[in-house]
């Protein structure tokens, strides 16, 4: 791999006594697509909410290309310098966390109207062209609360892009979908994948993860137990705890 | 029931009802004021602030209103304080229900889903930012049905300023009872009136939470 675009250099992360994430280094290429498996509890989504510093971590480093997201700095300082790194840090959530008392072009326009100076104009043509990209363009002035769990996920996934992230984070984000609206999810995903967007992907769907992304990485007790090309860790996995999982986890499909 | 009393004196019960709307109207405002203030000092990050908040409700909600506005208008001027009935009233009874709607108004914002801050910080607002537009725009919402039952509280509440002699609806009942020896009629029409009051307030907070329902 050429120079890492996300590097996470010996991530640890205890509450009190509690180690949940034990010395990970992880380095993840411009446009590659990562996913992150495994148990709950394991420590997958604390490793990508150390990413963007929603949980910062007790110590190791966290880069985004030439920026350390996590650099020691002043409290004043370093509120400045998070905000500005999380805007090219894309986050989309299990459970959507869409403003509820705004419409969906109030979503999406929100921040980049508040952050980036843009006119009101700029921020509708932006508005227009994310939900194009999420094929919601025609709820535009809905309210979340009209629109189903799927289509609340697409309009996330806009209000994340409209910020022109360099990476894409996804925690969990077709977990909390009735089956059904799983795969138009799946799909925006697979169109971004196909766009070269860096991700990377805390999922539970075994299925999605072998077909859009270029490696996993399976975790558990806050270690990365092995990781791989998808062929290589579903088909012929190395350790008897991703077998455990693997087996487990496919008994609970089916 | 003497009517024919009741008819005669009502005008001037409206009278002292005007004065009575007048200190719940200033005291309801200063009261938002303080907990505004003292929802901000609770949830601050300065732990001073935190602690000073703390304090305010603390004392404010351990020691009866009518000690406090005796402080204030009795003690005040022994410590250089010097307010007319009216001012120790409102301000009295402004700050009193200030630390109430303090822990209302910090009730609802810390019941504002806790995603909702995170998505907002996650695109890069600031905390201020985040609160401005995400979580206040909410947790408004959340707090008008509560800071209604304040505002009730505080509406009967100005009926302790009788006690400092400001001259309101309890104190002319009092007044008229001096001079007609008729306390069932005096305080019965009293009692109706607070009770229009806070009827016609009622409406208002439902029609405000009405309206500010979510779509």
């Amino acid at each position: 791999m050429s120079k890492p675009f996300v590097d996470i250099r010996h991530a640890a992360k205890k509450f009190g006594e509690l180690e949940v994430l034990h010395d990970i280094s992880m380095q993840i290429g411009k446009g590659e697509i990562v996913a992150i498996i495994g148990p709950s509890g394991s420590g997958k989504s604390t490793l990508l909410r150390a990413i963007n510093d929603l949980d910062p971590l007790s110590s190791g480093e966290v880069w985004l290309e030439d920026m350390q997201v996590n650099k020691a700095l002043p409290p004043r300082q370093y509120e400045k310098h998070i905000n500005q790194v999380r805007q090219d840090i894309g986050m989309v959530f299990q459970h959507f966390n869409l403003f509820p008392h705004l419409t969906v072009r109030g979503n999406i326009t929100l921040a980049p109207k508040m952050l980036k100076g843009i006119s009101d104009a700029e921020a509708n043509a932006l508005a227009e062209e994310q939900l194009k990209r999420v094929g919601l363009l025609e709820r535009i002035d809905y309210y979340p609360s009209q629109l189903s769990g799927g289509q609340k996920q697409r309009v996330a996934i806009a209000r994340a892009l409209a910020m022109k992230p360099k990476v894409m984070l996804f925690d969990e984000a077709t977990s909390a979908l009735d089956p059904e609206l799983v795969e138009e999810v799946n799909q925006v995903m697979k169109q971004l994948a196909e766009e070269h967007m860096t991700m990377i992907i805390v999922t539970h769907e075994m299925g999605f993860a072998e077909s859009v992304c270029d490696r996993v990485v399976f975790m558990d007790g806050g270690y990365v137990v092995e990781e791989g090309p998808p062929e290589v860790l579903f088909r012929n996995p190395s350790h008897e705890r991703t077998r455990n999982f693997l087996r487990k986890h496919l008994q609970g499909q089916s | 029931m003497d009517f024919d009393l009741i008819l005669r004196v009502y005008p001037f019960f409206l009278e002292a009802a005007w004065v009575t709307i007048q200190l719940s109207v200033y005291s309801i405002a200063l009261g938002l004021a303080c907990g505004a203030l003292g929802a901000a000092a609770r949830l601050s990050r300065s732990k001073p602030a935190r602690a000073a908040g703390a304090v305010y409700v603390s004392v404010i909600r351990g020691t009866p209103a009518l000690i406090q506005l005796f402080i204030l208008y009795f003690g005040g001027p022994q410590i250089g304080i010097q307010l007319d009935a009216f001012e120790a009233g409102v301000i009295g009874l402004g700050v009193n229900i200030g630390a109430y709607m303090t822990e209302t108004m910090r009730g609802a914002i810390i019941a504002v889903d806790k995603g909702q801050g995170e998505a907002a910080r996650t695109l890069g607002m600031s905390r201020a930012q985040a609160m401005r537009k995400v979580i206040l725009p909410q947790a408004a919402r959340l707090m008008i049905r509560p800071l209604g039952v304040n505002i009730n509280a505080q509406i009967k509440g100005t009926a302790l300023v009788a006690a400092i002699s400001v001259v309101e609806l309890t104190y002319t009942a009092q007044r008229y009872i001096g001079s007609t020896y008729k306390p069932f009629e005096m305080f019965f029409l009293a009692g109706v009136i607070y009770l229009v009051i806070i009827y016609a307030t009622g409406l208002g907070i439902s029609y405000l939470d009405r309206k500010a329902a979510l779509r």
